[in-house]
C-alpha cells in the first residue's frame, strides 16, 4: 500500500519494478533450459546482466545527489570501489588455504611481500555479517568526514566537483601502492566461493543477479521514498535557490551532508555486488575517469528522474559491451557522440524524449 | 572567546566557567518596546564603506520604509541582520536577548526574521503549494523532514495564504512558470508562511503594476502590529502610500542614516534634498 502511493503517479517507476520482478522470474528459468534451446541465456550472459545492473544502482546514487542536489559529484566511483573492496576483502578471506602458496590465513600476495601477519583492517572480514556492515560504513564514513568538510565551508559549484576529483585520484594512488595492504595494481582476485557457494557455480551467479535486481529495486525505492518526501523537496529548493533556503531556516549543510552519505552507502552495495559478478577489484575503479562516466550514464538516461539513471546506466554500458566486442576502436568515439548528440537534442536525456511523446499523444 | 580571557577566567576560581554553563537557548525578549537595535554598525568591501556607523531601532510591531539612492548600503543592511554579512564593527539586536552577530543564516530565521529579496527568488522545479509547505517554520531537522507531513490545520492554514496571495486556481503549477508579478506575490506567501517577527522587504513592487501595488501596500500595512515590517523601496509614491502621515521613514545614505521622521519632514529636509536633487 505504502509501496503503490509511492510510485502511484511514476510511470517510469513502475516499468522499472515491474521489469525487475520479471528479470527475477524470467532469467534463472531460463538459464535453467537446455543449452541449444532458442532462448537459453548462457550464464555468462546472466552475470553480465547482474553487473549492468549494480552499475545501474551506482548511477541511481549519482542521480540522487546530482539530479536532486545539485552536487555534481566527479569523485563517486571511490564509494563503488571502496564498497567493492570490502566485498573483495571478504572473498580474499574465504580462500582460505586453497591459495597458491596455501597459507591457511594470509592471501596470496602478502605471503610474496613476505609478512607474517593480517593487518589489523584485515580483522573480522572472514564473518560476512561483518563485511556487509562495513560495506555500508567505510564509504558512509569517508563520505561523511568528506562531506562535513566541503559542505560546512560551503564548497560548492566546479570546486567541490574538483575537489571530488581529487579525492578519488588520491585513492587510487594510495591503493596502487603495496606496502597499503589491498594488493597493490594487481587488486585482489581469484576469489573462490561466497558465504560457502562455488563463485563459478551456475547458481551461485543466477543468485547473484537476482540479489542484484532485488538491490536495485530496494534502492530504487528508497531513493523515490527520500525524493517524494518533504526532505526530496528542501534538496530541489536547496538545488535551485541556496541562499534562499538558508533564509528560511533551513541547514543545507545537514541535508547535503545526510543525503550525500547515503548516496555513497547505495554506492558502496553496487561496488560490493560488482566485485563477486565481474571476478576482480583493482586500483583502476578508483579512476577520475570512472566516475566522470557514471554523471554521462546520468546525463544520457535523464537526469533527476531516478529511473533515467537506470535506463542511461544499462544503455551505454550494453552499448559499451557490444562495440568493444564488434568496433572496439570505435566505442570512445561511439561514447562521445552519444554524449554530444544528447546534450545537444535531448536536454533531459533518454527519458525526456519518452515523457515528450507522452505528453503530445 | 579570545585566548587570553579564556585564560583569565580559568585561572579565576570563584566562577563556572561560561563555556561551561548551561546554554539557555536565549528567548525573544521586547520588554522595551524595540524589536531590532542596530548601533555603530560599520562595513566596508576592499575599502569602500558601504556600512559606516550605523544606528538604527525599530520598534515592536513598526513599519518602517527605508530609502535611499544607490549604493546607500539598504541591501548590506538586510545582509547583515540575516546574517550573510558579518560586520567589522558594532552590534545587532532582535530583542534585548538574541545576538544576530553570533548566529548564521539558518538560525537567524529561526529566531524569526524573514526576507524577501529584490528579485523575487522561489522555487522554481517545486508547485506553488510545494513553496508554501516548505516556508512553514514547524520542521527543519533532516530527519524530520524525511517523515513530515501535514495536518490539517497546516493545509487550511496554507488554503488560507494561497487564497490572500490569490494563486488558488494556479497552485499545482510549477513556481517557474509564474509570472514576475505573480513570483513576488508567492514570494510574501511564503514569508507569511514562516510567520517572522520581523519581515525585511527589499523593493516588493518592482515589476508590479499599480493595482498589484495597491495590493501590497495594503498587505504590509496589515501585517504591521502583529510582525514588524522593514520596507526598502525606491518607488517614492509607494513609499508615501505606506509611510501616510505617521509612520517613520529613515533616509540612508552612504551608509549611514541622514534624516528619519515622518515622510513630510523628511522630504523638507535640506540634506535629504541635497543628497536627492545633487546640489
Amino acid at each position: 500500500m505504502l509501496l503503490w502511493n509511492l510510485i502511484k503517479q511514476d510511470r517510469g517507476g513502475q516499468i522499472l519494478l515491474a521489469l525487475l520482478a520479471l528479470a527475477i522470474i524470467i532469467v534463472p528459468i531460463l538459464n535453467s533450459l537446455p543449452s541449444d534451446h532458442p532462448l537459453h541465456i548462457p550464464t555468462y550472459m546472466v552475470a553480465v546482466m547482474g553487473k549492468y545492473l549494480t552499475l545501474a544502482l551506482l548511477a541511481l546514487s549519482v542521480d540522487l545527489v546530482w539530479g536532486y542536489l545539485g552536487i555534481l559529484t566527479l569523485g563517486h566511483g571511490a564509494f563503488f570501489a571502496l564498497g567493492g573492496y570490502v566485498m573483495g576483502m571478504y572473498l580474499m578471506r574465504q580462500i582460505g588455504d586453497r591459495g597458491v602458496y596455501g597459507h591457511p590465513e594470509l592471501p596470496d600476495f602478502m605471503v610474496f611481500l613476505n609478512w607474517d601477519s593480517l593487518p589489523w583492517y584485515w580483522m573480522g572480514l572472514d564473518q560476512f555479517w561483518f563485511a556487509a556492515i562495513m560495506i555500508l560504513l567505510v564509504p558512509g564514513a569517508l563520505a561523511y568526514i568528506f562531506g562535513a568538510l566541503a559542505f560546512r565551508s560551503r564548497v560548492s559549484g566546479v570546486y567541490l566537483s574538483i575537489i571530488t576529483q581529487a579525492l578519488t585520484f588520491a585513492l587510487m594512488l594510495a591503493f596502487f601502492r603495496n606496502e597499503m595492504g589491498f594488493g597493490g595494481n594487481n587488486g585482489l582476485t581469484d576469489f573462490k566461493d561466497i558465504i560457502g557457494f562455488d563463485l563459478q557455480a551456475r547458481e551461485t551467479r543466477v543468485g547473484l543477479f537476482v540479489a542484484s535486481a532485488i538491490a536495485l529495486a530496494l534502492g530504487y525505492i528508497l531513493c523515490r521514498y527520500i525524493t517524494q518526501s518533504r526532505l526530496g523537496k528542501v534538496c530541489v529548493a536547496v538545488r535551485d535557490a541556496e541562499s534562499r533556503s538558508r533564509f528560511m531556516g533551513y541547514r543545507v549543510e545537514n541535508v547535503k551532508l545526510w543525503v550525500f552519505t547515503l548516496s555513497a552507502m547505495i554506492a558502496g552495495v553496487a561496488g560490493a555486488l560488482y566485485v563477486p559478478q565481474v571476478g576482480i577489484i583493482n586500483p583502476n575503479e578508483f579512476s577520475p575517469l570512472n566516475s566522470i562516466e557514471i554523471v554521462v550514464w546520468v546525463a544520457v538516461g535523464g537526469r533527476a528522474t531516478l529511473y533515467g539513471a537506470v535506463a542511461g546506466a544499462i544503455f551505454i554500458n550494453y552499448a559499451k559491451t557490444w562495440f568493444t566486442t564488434e568496433l572496439p576502436d570505435m566505442w570512445l568515439f561511439a561514447l562521445g557522440a552519444i554524449f554530444i548528440l544528447v546534450t545537444v537534442f535531448l536536454p533531459k536525456g533518454i527519458v525526456g524524449l519518452l515523457r515528450r511523446k507522452e505528453s503530445n499523444s | 572567546m579570545s585566548q587570553t580571557s579564556l585564560l583569565n577566567e580559568i585561572t579565576d576560581k570563584n566562577r563556572v566557567f561560561s563555556f561551561m554553563q548551561a546554554q539557555a537557548s536565549p528567548v525573544l525578549n521586547v520588554d522595551k518596546q524595540i524589536l531590532l537595535y542596530l548601533e555603530g554598525l560599520s562595513v566596508s568591501f576592499d575599502g569602500f564603506k558601504a556600512i559606516n556607523d550605523l544606528n538604527l531601532y525599530i520598534r515592536d510591531g513598526e513599519l518602517r520604509c527605508i530609502i535611499g539612492p544607490n549604493g546607500a548600503g539598504k541591501t548590506t543592511m538586510m545582509d547583515i541582520i540575516t546574517g550573510k554579512t558579518k560586520p567589522d564593527a558594532g552590534s545587532a539586536w532582535f530583542g534585548q536577548t538574541i545576538n544576530l552577530l553570533e548566529l548564521d543564516e539558518p538560525a537567524i530565521a529561526q529566531a524569526g526574521i524573514g526576507r524577501k529579496f529584490q528579485k523575487p527568488t522561489v522555487f522554481e522545479s517545486l508547485s506553488v503549494y510545494d513553496n508554501l509547505v516548505l516556508a512553514m517554520p514547524d520542521v527543519r531537522k533532516v530527519f524530520s523532514l524525511l517523515v513530515a507531513k501535514l495536518n490539517s490545520e497546516q493545509q487550511d492554514r496554507i488554503d488560507e495564504v494561497i487564497t490572500l496571495i490569490g494563486l488558488k486556481e494556479h497552485h499545482r503549477l510549477l513556481a517557474g512558470s509564474l509570472s514576475h508579478g505573480q513570483k513576488q506575490w508567492l514570494e510574501i506567501g511564503m514569508l507569511l508562511m514562516q510567520k517572522p517577527r520581523l519581515l525585511l522587504v527589499d523593493e516588493p513592487v518592482a515589476g508590479m503594476t499599480h493595482q498589484e501595488m495597491d495590493r501590497t501596500a495594503e498587505l504590509l500595512v496589515s501585517l504591521s502590529g502583529s510582525h514588524s515590517v522593514v520596507v526598502v523601496e525606491h518607488d517614492m509614491d509607494f513609499v508615501r502610500q505606506l509611510a501616510g502621515k505617521d509612520r517613520t521613514v529613515t533616509v540612508l545614505h552612504q551608509g549611514s542614516v541622514l534624516a528619519e521622521g515622518s515622510m513630510d519632514q523628511v522630504q523638507n529636509n535640506r540634506k535629504v534634498v541635497e543628497v536627492y536633487l545633487g546640489e
